[in-house]
């Protein structure tokens, strides 16, 4: 299970002026701050538009252009169904149903207690071993009822 | 004496077991006291029998796959140090006939090297495409890959030397080689592959790409869905750096380039080079307009080569081996080799690399074994989700630019994802525009309008709505997104539409039972 940091300004200055040197430092900075907290605070945009010297609304465009980056932290665990053609292809659609159905909620949102996120994802690129899936950061291939039932169990521990 | 073993590193031998593999081998041998050295290779790219394992034996490398944790007990029983018989026994890899009828170029080395030894990376025939290139100069490399007749292997097929002399020929105090390695496409794994299996041959190319327009950074810009393949790729940057191969003075030449690599956000778009600029320098991944060309006025403004990891990595093996020997492979105005990657409903799935030429049907059919589920073969997608779906009755066509899209179809980065005749297709067109919608970047109305609309329309004729009339407002937005759409998300996602609709008419509800069904 990831742990994240609770919200400080002190330690987003820390994070992000790390990459700080790089050409084009937003999105590491972003994926960073990500990384610490588990989502992209409100509070970081306008400590990112001073650093940069955009506007606010620069750095709000770009946090929410992008799927991966969170407004909200999410469940405790993420499970990430691949939905692209491929696991379309090798009934990715009849897993993904049920999961949703095993879970309670749909794919893009947090179960009731908070224990698990699940949500779609276009292609890990494991292509010719579908369905795909992936567990926190760990992926896993040749998903059928019985490894999802197990990855879902697991996140649900 | 220590045996050496090789399993596997490449993210889909991981993700189905490769590292529960290595630590029940490394049990296994500790408790028969045997001293076992395991090397984590590439993926030789047959991935229906990953995790492949391998062992050295005097007459050879040979394979075992797929193997779970559970059966790594029996094949010690059956002298898998030795080579012994076992069922999952499949001999030396390199005979098995998926291997022994490919022509491998840039994947020569994937699954037999050590993606993170410089040693190997050299032993077997590493840098010298870039010592050629050392010797000859900038403007003879960008002769010797214009003679290649090398195209862009992202999907466009606009010819390699025509970028790099743009920017070679541009003035500027700043120039960049970027690698597009945003590998979106459902059903495409090759650039994953080598980046985890052979990230030095990308580090080579880009370098000798650097050397040939005068540019002194590079960047890979690869997606946050290959946590593997940026792993790897970092590891290789920071060994390049400390063998002088990256950095000031290359390999003691007066020349100096080095590279980083970047983290896309799960924006499909940025796979689009002028999104991916724009991202990288850190804004949203819109479209930019062209002209000016990314050659001229590229990252951050600079004259840029922006190619796909496919396009770069056979850079190296032009200079080794001179253009000549590439350009004998293939056809028409397609030449060398293609990196193809057999995904889906298919039984051998994996990555098969061979001259242009080859038909469809061979690749799904001889080659892929057919469909995984046992059911007939339907329709193959090619060229990720804004390639055409291709029926059965056409799996004559060739492999090849100019023959695809005389039918109507691109090759794209070489995906084919094969269905069965399960297949619901107007689902699946449905799908195609619903993807487009959310993944648009915005900028230009028929993509972003466009393919919102298309989800609506698709949905009416599937309940039987006006199903004449609104095929035609099917066709007509079609039309107007491919000639109106400022890139290929907008541009190509009828492809997949209307390929479908022309294909599977009848399951557009054009047909008598659907029609009574609707009134």
């Amino acid at each position: 299970m990831p742990h994240y940091e609770p919200w400080s300004e002190e330690r987003a200055r820390t994070v992000i002026g790390e990459f700080a040197h790089l050409e084009g430092p937003l999105m590491p900075m972003l994926h960073a701050v990500q990384e610490t907290f588990g989502h992209v605070p409100d509070a970081v945009v306008p400590m990112l538009a001073e650093m940069l010297n955009v506007s606010r609304a620069e750095v709000h465009g770009v946090v929410t252009f992008y799927h991966d980056f969170r407004h909200e932290p999410a469940g405790q665990h993420v499970l990430k169904l691949c939905r692209a053609e491929a696991c379309q292809a090798a009934g990715g659609d009849a897993l993904a149903a049920h999961a949703e159905h095993r879970l309670g909620c749909k794919l893009g949102e947090t179960t009731a207690d908070g224990r698990v996120t699940v949500e779609p994802i276009y292609c890990l690129g494991l292509c010719a071993t579908a369905p795909s899936a992936m567990l926190d950061g760990r992926i896993v291939a040749r998903l059928n009822e019985r490894r999802l039932d197990a990855l879902i169990a697991e996140a649900q521990s | 004496m220590s045996i050496r073993l090789f399993v596997p590193k490449d993210a889909c031998a991981i993700a189905c077991g490769a590292d529960e593999v290595v630590a029940a081998i490394e049990a296994a041998a500790l408790r028969r006291g045997q001293a076992v050295e395991i090397v984590r290779t590439g993926s030789r790219g047959m991935l229906w029998l990953e995790p492949l394992v391998e062992v050295e034996t005097p007459a050879g490398r040979i394979g075992y796959g797929p193997v779970e944790e559970g059966d790594v007990e029996g094949l010690f029983e059956a002298g898998l140090l030795q080579g012994g018989d076992h069922g999952l026994r499949i001999g030396k890899p390199e005979e098995h006939p998926f291997m022994a009828r490919q022509t491998r170029l840039t994947f020569a080395r994937c699954g037999i090297i050590d993606p993170a030894s410089y040693k190997d990376y050299v032993a077997h025939g590493g840098y010298k495409g870039l010592e050629r290139a050392l010797q000859l100069g900038p403007a003879e490399i960008i002769e010797e890959v214009k003679k290649s007749g090398l195209r862009g292997r992202g999907g466009a097929g606009f010819p390699t030397a025509i970028k790099w002399k743009t920017v070679a020929d541009a003035q500027a105090d700043r120039k960049y080689i970027v690698c597009n390695a945003d590998e979106g496409d459902s059903g495409t794994f090759a650039d994953r592959m080598i980046m985890e299996g052979d990230p030095f041959q990308l580090i080579e190319g880009m370098t000798i790409a650097g050397i040939a327009v005068g540019a002194t950074k590079g960047f890979v810009y690869t997606r946050s869905e290959y946590p593997h393949a940026i792993w790897a790729m970092e590891k290789a940057i920071e060994i390049a750096r400390a063998h002088g191969m990256l950095g000031m003075n290359i390999g003691g030449s007066q020349h100096s380039f080095d590279m980083e690599v970047r983290m896309g956000a799960g924006a499909y778009v940025c796979g689009e080079e002028t999104a991916l600029l724009d991202s990288l320098e850190g804004g949203r991944g819109t479209v930019r307009a062209k002209p000016p060309l990314p050659a001229h006025k590229g990252l951050f403004q600079k004259p840029t080569v922006i190619n796909n990891v496919l396009s770069l990595v056979a850079v190296p093996h032009i200079l080794a081996d001179g253009a000549q020997k590439y350009m004998d492979f293939g056809m028409g105005r397609s030449r060398g080799t293609m990196p193809i990657q057999i995904a889906g409903n298919v039984k051998f799935g994996g990555l098969f690399e061979t001259a242009f030429g080859i038909t469809l049907g061979e690749l799904v059919n001889d080659i892929g074994g057919g469909t995984a589920s046992g059911r007939p073969v339907k329709a193959a997608q090619v060229g990720g989700p804004l390639g055409a779906y291709v029926p059965t009755w056409q799996f004559d066509l060739p492999f090849d630019y100019e023959a695809f899209a005389a039918k109507d179809a691109l090759i794209g980065h070489g995906g084919i994802v094969v269905f069965d005749e399960a297949a619901d297709m107007v689902k699946m067109a449905r799908f195609a525009m619903e993807f487009c919608s959310v993944e648009s970047c915005g900028k230009c109305t028929p993509c972003r309008i466009g393919s919102t609309r298309g989800v609506e329309v698709i949905d009416r004729i599937a309940s039987g709505e006006k199903v004449e009339q609104n095929l035609v407002v099917l066709k007509d937005l079609c039309q107007t997104m491919k000639l109106g759409s400022l890139c290929a998300l907008g541009g190509f996602t009828p492809y997949p539409v209307l390929s479908a609709l022309t294909h599977f008419p009848e399951e557009f509800g054009d047909t008598p039972r659907r029609l009574e069904a609707a009134e």
